[in-house]
């Protein structure tokens, strides 16, 4: 029956049905991933960033909220210029990061 | 779950019913939603508990409904309950009892904000007598029907002919209570046992021999919100927060849910038909949904009034398997038999949810 | 050049009465401590490691009570009135014993917040919601019946501090680091848990601290997520249901843990004790001849609050000195 309205999804993010095993196998190769402290550098200074949504520190959130798909779709947004790895305070080395995240995510889907 | 720690805060968040002498206002939309329940309470109340209520036939809305719904400016919505008050003193009462949630708010907010802003006071003061020739005089208490039933539930179940057990087993029926978010959200020291974990229902579940159900979603809105429900390109919130709540008490099995706002008892009665249609999913045994009942129509069974007195056909989820747990006669022929056996005609069955 | 004076009496026996004691001796001054409970070292007593390092807080504490060899220690005593008479202190104890003082150094410290008074948390009310205090004792003993190999832990900072509804408006300085450090120790005791802590800002001033947060991600794969926990159920099998937001996402989030630890903070029952000058007489009452250190002025670290008592030991003698 169509009443003209529907249940909405939920905006929670549901952490008990997220499943951790690609950040963790993410982690295996880039252990930096845990350090980030979201300070922000990254976006504020990304090149891609000032046309179109791209910041590395929200990917790295989002692949341990289980968002792989909206952080890989950021990651193909990347020129891999490398002005992140400049600023970012902790020295992560930002540009593998993303080369990791779009290998780990984008093309093996059994990690 | 530690009970003692709720024990503590039930405590701690004992507010002051008074005794005798009550001054009702109704609610605007309870009658046609349950139209029984304010009648059942001013029965109860009156003719079995022998206390003095007093309704004043002048007396309107509160307004809430047009100040949620951004119809009206406070300052209105303010006048009109001053005016309300006013009718109560000049009634020769100063305990003010409102039948409604939004109401208890509304006046809980506009006492709350008079002792803040006194100039606000004046202001509506003079309101009142320019457009009423009134005299502003606050009750000296405020408290919602709920808190009454809750001050006189043991009395209640000294009396009671039925009990909230399921009758063949003696097993305590597994009761959700679902508080009015206007009880006690905004002013936790309004609301008996205070907001995070009220007592006003349970106290009455406990004293009726019914056991209590804490479900993670216990604390949400039902999500009826005026804005929510009016526009009906939002409606899909509303239902959505109902969905949230029964996915959230599913595992417990409740038997029933009372409830003590007008809002409240309707959407999660009428949409779990709603849910029913478009998912396919029940939360009831066999294919009912769960009945949602008023703490009026609730304290009526408990006093053994006939089901079809108390309005309980007009639930859309059937109240038949409680009725028959709770061991309550009742004859289905009559269900759809208003007063003096006028014909109210039969509902449309639903699809996915059964209702006989 | 102190020679014929003086007492002072120290009320309160935790860490910064006894290095004030043990300074006061130091420098030659008759100096007695009054502490309320059987034993020495307040809150210090009942912790095991110390942030951010780990060290064991009772070799502080024994560092700390050996150094007061030889002062006078009046526990299970508590002080019942302070009467002036000129320049000398009557002061009255429980058992009606009255000392004469010349000056006297309150160090009651601060009480941890009640946790039940946060109700949207449970505290008392949800089995798994204990406190840090309680995970401290649990480290010590091995202990708690309510700590079960838990798979996810949760660590909620600001449990009565930056709250303007319990009436605490500050920050209480120790639980952002007290939250990493036991957040590395629960990884430590059960490797197979996931550990996320719940914070509004991570406060890591001190020395080595940040060292401290590197560590908790790096090596011990502690989450932390910036939002407020805002309220805590309990589900069906007891396990708890927390909603979060994650701030740096902007999304709210739902969560089922096994335990829950609620980081109090610190607070005095009748607040905290003013003092003439927050820069250059920290340690001065307007009370002359009353001086106050550690925390009873204001939430402190260990470091500080040890600081504290020495920089008030210093404004004691030179009062003594001044009055000969």
């Amino acid at each position: 029956m169509n009443f003209g309205f529907s249940i909405s999804p939920s905006s929670h993010i549901m952490m008990d049905d997220v499943s951790r095993k690609r950040f963790d196998a993410l982690k295996k190769t880039e252990p930096d991933i845990a350090i980030c402290m979201s300070c922000g550098s990254c976006t504020a200074t990304c090149t891609a960033g000032a046309n179109a949504e791209v910041s590395l520190r929200r990917m790295i959130l989002m692949l341990q909220r289980g968002k792989d798909d909206e952080a890989l779709a950021m990651a193909s947004r990347c020129l891999l210029c490398g002005k992140c790895y400049l600023v970012c305070p902790r020295g992560i080395n930002t540009r593998h990061v993303l080369l990791s995240i779009s290998k780990c995510l984008g093309h093996d889907e059994d990690i | 779950m530690i009970i003692e720690g709720k024990q503590k805060i039930w405590a701690d968040y004992q507010k002051e019913i008074p005794d005798d002498h009550y001054f009702y206002v109704r609610s605007c939309i309870r009658q046609s939603f349950f139209p029984a329940s304010e009648v059942v309470f001013l029965d109860i109340t009156r003719n079995k508990l022998g206390k003095d209520f007093f309704e004043n036939p002048y007396h309107t809305t509160c307004g809430g409904i047009a100040y949620h719904s951004d119809a009206i400016p406070q300052e209105t919505a303010m006048t009109i309950i001053a005016r309300q008050f006013a009718l109560m003193h000049e009634s020769g009462y100063e305990n003010y009892v409102c039948s409604c949630i939004t109401s208890f708010g509304c006046y809980t907010e506009t006492l709350e904000t008079w002792r803040e802003f006194p100039e606000l006071e004046a202001k509506i003061r003079q309101f009142l007598w320019d457009s009423c020739r009134k005299e502003l005089v606050k009750p000296k208490y405020l408290a919602h029907a709920s808190d009454i039933i809750y001050k006189f539930r043991n009395e209640i179940a000294a009396k009671a002919m039925f009990r909230l057990v399921e009758a063949k087993t003696g097993r305590p029926l597994r009761v959700v209570e679902h508080i009015g978010c206007h009880y006690a959200k905004m002013f936790p020291s309004k609301g008996v046992g205070g907001a995070e974990y009220p007592y006003v229902l349970a106290g009455m579940i406990e004293a009726w021999g019914g056991e209590v159900i804490d479900y993670p979603e216990r604390r949400q809105c039902c999500g009826f919100g005026f804005r929510q429900y009016f526009v009906q390109a939002n409606r899909g919130y509303s239902l959505s927060n109902t969905y949230k709540k029964f996915e959230s008490m599913e595992p417990y099995k409740p038997d029933f849910i009372i409830t003590n706002c007008p809002g409240c008892p309707y959407f999660l009665d009428r949409w779990q038909y709603v849910v029913a249609e478009q998912t396919g999913k029940t939360y009831g045994e066999n294919g009912f949904g769960i009945p949602v009942l008023t703490y009026e129509e609730v304290a009526g069974l408990v006093f053994g009034y006939n089901p079809w007195d108390l309005g309980l056909q007009l639930h859309q989820v059937a109240v038949e398997p409680l009725l028959d747990k709770m061991g309550i006669p009742y004859d289905p022929a009559m269900k759809y038999k208003g007063v003096n056996g006028k014909e109210l005609g039969t509902p449309a069955a639903p699809q996915n949810i059964r209702f006989k | 050049m102190l020679d014929d004076m003086n007492k002072v009496v120290i009320k309160g026996g935790g860490a910064a009465g006894l290095r004030a004691a043990s300074r006061l001796k130091r420098n030659g001054i008759d100096t007695v401590v009054i502490e309320r409970e059987s034993t020495l070292g307040g809150h210090l007593a009942q912790w095991d490691r110390l942030f951010p390092d780990g060290q064991k807080a009772k070799d502080v504490l024994d560092r700390l009570l050996s150094d007061i060899n030889g002062v006078e220690v009046m526990t299970n005593h508590t002080i019942t009135e302070i009467q002036r008479e000129n320049d000398i202190f009557k002061i009255k104890l429980d058992d009606n014993t009255v000392i004469q003082a010349d000056a006297v150094l309150d160090t009651t410290g601060f009480d941890i917040f009640k946790a039940e008074k946060k109700q949207e948390y449970g505290y008392g009310i949800y089995d798994r919601v204990i406190t840090n205090a309680e995970l401290e004792s649990f480290f010590k003993t091995g202990s708690d019946r309510r700590i079960d190999n838990p798979k996810k832990i949760g660590f909620v900072h600001c449990v009565g501090s930056r709250d303007i509804k319990v009436g605490n408006t500050y920050c209480s300085k120790v639980c952002c680091a007290t939250a990493l450090k036991q957040a590395c120790e629960m990884r430590e005791a059960f490797p197979e848990s996931e550990v996320y802590t719940f914070y509004m800002d991570l406060r890591m001033f001190g020395k080595g601290y940040e060292d401290l947060y590197l560590k908790a991600q790096q090596d011990y794969g502690v989450k932390c997520v910036r939002g407020r926990v805002s309220e805590v159920a309990e589900a069906k099998d007891g396990r708890l249901v927390i909603k979060a937001e994650d701030t740096l996402l902007g999304k709210p989030l739902k969560m089922t843990l096994d335990l829950l630890v609620l980081m109090c903070g610190m607070e005095r029952k009748d607040g905290f004790i003013a003092t003439k000058n927050g820069f250059v007489e920290q340690n001065i009452t307007d009370e002359k001849g009353i001086f106050v250190a550690g925390t009873a002025i204001q939430p402190m670290t260990l470091p500080e609050t040890i600081a504290n008592a020495d920089a008030a030991v210093l404004d004691i003698v030179e009062f003594l000195k001044r009055r000969k």
